[in-house]
């Protein structure tokens, strides 16, 4: 019999509880992988391919107020800028208002957003149709998919913000990964609907020629409004998506410490269980010994199963929440999940290596006080 | 008959390490259910502890945020004349016409920028917010270029303390008071004279919103009625509390967030209990044996093991309750999906939040305590006699 699977046979010798442990530590492993990987989307994912050179330029107080028309040409005149387009939020009301069907949609510019989006693929004779059709819209093929929809249907739009519902054809779909599930449409029509909104956009989108001209053409953007009646803030597309994730409070404490919560409480239930199980074995240490098992190698058994049950439950846990979050993120309930949300192998290695460290951990005081015991005193100890 | 409770009490302590542990496993996810539970209840306090129930707040027709609202200033004197309006100290209709804006300001710890509303106001402004206590300084001045900070904005923010001089709008603004608006709406607001602030904003001849204060609930209905009703005016009057009440939605996404950590780190528990409680079971087998034999039921075997997972989860909401208890009144602040300004509120542990965290360690014991409680009442004696 080898070590390793005298180590394997103890620990499921008593099945309930060594399920129990594996259930247990499987739960907490599920939420600190998601954690983990809510953290890996919002401050280490770069995002779509392009979205490194891309910088936004908002009101610097809110996005609640509109920028003026004239801001574009001034933002183009800037060097380094490749292409600028306006975007307005319209709203992310479908059909209804429930939240399953809602996702994002936004006017702008038809001529010139292709350029700053670069990384969104549409054919091109899709394209001209859409720059041609004032009322059209170019959607996210997955989006189309979830709907059914087909070049040429129609589809009206409404919205908490603007006083119109515009009807929209659609006249192009474009591909992007991780997909981007939203509707653009030209923001000439909703000027024209609406007449308060006329010469405004909500921010403007701009693709810079390098990725290290980023932090300085954002600089210089600010500068040239710092005496505007409106002054403005720049900063990449990241930043900007990271800024909706800053509302809800200091996010990144609370992932943090409930990480830091999970962690914890594994190590409990772990050692506990360890802890269990070799006093129920102490006349059985004591045989071992006797018949010429050394410290170590008593220590490297105990330990050993501590670790098989850790990283048992870490990949059950692993494997949940990767299956949750990608079912999370192609279910109805994925509004607000940015879609590139999902358990990457650097995470899935990690967060195993957590529960193996914890296997450790949380072996290593009982198996140490059991290699210790004193023969004569195990053989006579009843338990 | 029942096994008296003294009877799992001294079997707990006997097993003071795996009761102990058992304990801070339950602990740990009850602070951390405490913990969201405590910030949901001190947003929610932040809202609706705000307000008068008196005051009338009025905005553009179709507005539903002060920031979004604006109406023409000569709408003001009409409003001023309606019938069931407060007498001030000066024996004038107590109403304060307002400009809200929001500005940037940068964290006093160097992490950013927050969005911060700063309020411009009438002298009946103050006089209608008697929950807002000046604790240091005095009130601004009409008429001048001055304001006073909330106690948590002076906390929070740079160059907010009584003498400092605050940027915004055309110029610099003198800090001349603090006070403290007992952890409501107000507490994360900056106020000043409503004149100098339309001037600095180009927003004359305007107000965001307009405040009137009731004499009697009743004619604050009738007020907000008639506000809302007068197609000359085109505004609408809110009840005040109501308005506040109604912004507490921007705790959804913690609330939403908070049951599912809460939920999966309970079944996470409900495991460990569960373990534990087996283990109590199989150590016990003569034990419970003999309890039958001298006459004690099966009911009374699991009603005494429930009790004992119970008791365990008990002592688990206690020690997360006490490691949580350092943390009541920290504050935090999260953004407004209303007025796009952070709003600051104090984490709250109040008892109902004490409650809840107990009733959900005392489900996590009793789920966890009664498969091994079953086992227990079910054991063959005669097996359990000789094992």
């Amino acid at each position: 019999m080898t070590l390793s699977s005298f180590i394997v046979r103890n620990t499921f010798r008593n099945k309930r509880r060594s399920l129990l442990t594996m259930a247990s530590i499987s739960f907490s492993l599920l939420l600190l992988t998601m954690m983990m990987s809510i953290w890996r989307t919002f401050y280490l994912d770069p995002g779509p391919p392009d979205a490194v050179r891309r910088i936004i330029t908002r009101d610097r107080v809110s996005l609640a107020f509109f920028l003026p028309a004239y801001y574009r040409d001034k933002i183009r005149s800037v060097p380094g800028v490749v292409a600028v387009a306006p975007m307005t939020y319209f709203g992310n009301r479908y059909k209804d208002d429930r939240a399953s069907n809602a996702f994002a949609q936004a006017a702008t510019d038809p001529d010139e957003y292709p350029k700053v989006a670069s990384d969104k693929i549409i054919p091109p004779d899709q394209l001209v149709a859409w720059q041609r059709d004032r009322t059209g819209a170019l959607v996210d093929v997955e989006l189309a998919k979830k709907y059914g929809w087909k070049i040429g249907d129609r589809i009206t739009l409404s919205s908490p913000y603007f006083p119109v519902a515009p009807e929209l054809t659609i006249r192009a779909m474009y591909k992007i990964d991780p997909p981007a599930r939203s509707l653009y449409f030209s923001s000439k029509y909703l000027e024209e609907s609406v007449g308060w909104f006329k010469g405004q956009a909500g921010w403007y989108i701009t693709q810079v020629d390098s990725a290290d001209h980023v932090a300085s053409v954002s600089q210089a953007i600010d500068e040239l409004f710092r005496n505007s009646p409106q002054r403005t803030k720049t900063e990449s597309q990241q930043a900007f998506q990271l800024s909706f994730v800053a509302t809800l409070g200091n996010v990144k404490v609370f992932i943090l410490s409930i990480c830091a919560a999970v962690v914890f409480a594994i190590l409990l239930v772990s050692s506990n269980t360890m802890a269990m199980s070799i006093r129920g074995r102490t006349r059985e240490v004591a045989v071992l010994k006797t018949l010429g098992f050394t410290r170590q190698r008593l220590l490297a058994i105990f330990v050993g199963e501590s670790i098989a049950l850790a990283v048992g439950g870490g990949v059950i846990g692993i494997l949940a929440a990767t299956g949750m979050l990608q079912w999370l993120t192609h279910s109805s309930l994925a509004i607000g999940i940015p879609a590139g949300m999902r358990v990457t192998f650097p995470t899935m290695v990690v967060s195993l290596l957590v529960a193996a460290t914890v296997g450790f951990v949380s072996g290593c005081l009982p198996a140490y006080n059991a290699a210790r015991i004193n023969i004569v005193d195990g053989l006579r100890h009843i338990g | 008959m029942a096994i008296p409770i003294s009877y799992n009490v001294r079997n707990l302590i006997l097993r003071k390490g795996l009761t102990l542990m058992t304990a801070l496993g339950i602990a740990l996810t009850v602070t951390t259910a405490i913990f969201l539970m405590a910030l949901v209840a001190g947003l929610n306090r932040a809202f609706v502890s705000s307000g008068n129930p008196l005051n009338v707040l009025v905005l553009r027709k179709g507005s539903e945020a002060e920031l979004s609202g604006g109406f023409d200033a000569s709408l003001y004197p009409t409003l001023k004349t309606l019938p069931g309006i407060a007498k001030d100290s000066h024996g004038e209709p107590m109403t304060s016409g307002e400009w809200v804006v929001v500005i940037v300001l940068p964290r006093k710890d160097g992490t950013g920028e927050v969005n911060v509303t700063v309020r411009g106001m009438m002298p009946d402004g103050l006089e209608m917010r008697p929950s807002a206590k000046l604790v240091e300084g005095r009130w601004f001045q009409t008429g001048q270029r001055e304001v006073v900070v909330s106690k948590s904005i002076q906390g929070r923010f740079s160059h907010a303390n009584i003498g400092d001089t605050m940027e915004f709008g055309k110029g610099s603004w003198k800090v001349v008071g603090v006070f403290d608006a007992g952890g409501s709406a107000y507490e994360s607001e900056v106020w000043g004279d409503v004149n100098q602030m339309a001037s600095d904003f180009d927003r004359q001849g305007g107000f965001s919103s307009a405040y009137l204060r009731a004499t009697d609930p009743i004619s604050a209905e009738a007020l907000k009625n008639r506000v809302s009703d007068d197609q000359r005016l085109k505004l609408e009057g809110f009840n005040e509390k109501e308005y506040y009440a109604k912004q507490t939605s921007s705790g959804t996404p913690i609330k939403v967030i908070g049951y599912v950590v809460g939920f999966i780190m309970a079944i996470g528990s409900i495991f460990a209990a569960m373990n534990t409680m087996y283990a109590a079971v199989a150590y016990r087998g003569r034990e419970i044996a003999t309890l039958r034999v001298i006459g004690f039921s099966r009911p009374a075997i699991l009603t005494s093991f429930v009790l004992e997972s119970l008791l365990l989860a008990l002592l688990g909401a206690a020690a997360g309750i006490l490691l949580m208890l350092p943390f009541n009144g920290m504050q935090t602040g999260t953004s407004n999906a209303v007025t796009f300004s952070e709003v600051v509120f104090a984490l709250r542990i109040t008892p109902q939040v004490a409650l809840y965290a107990i009733l959900f360690a005392l489900i996590m014991g009793f789920v966890g305590g009664l498969a091994p409680a079953w086992h227990a009442a079910r054991q063959n004696i005669l097996n359990a006699l000789r094992s």
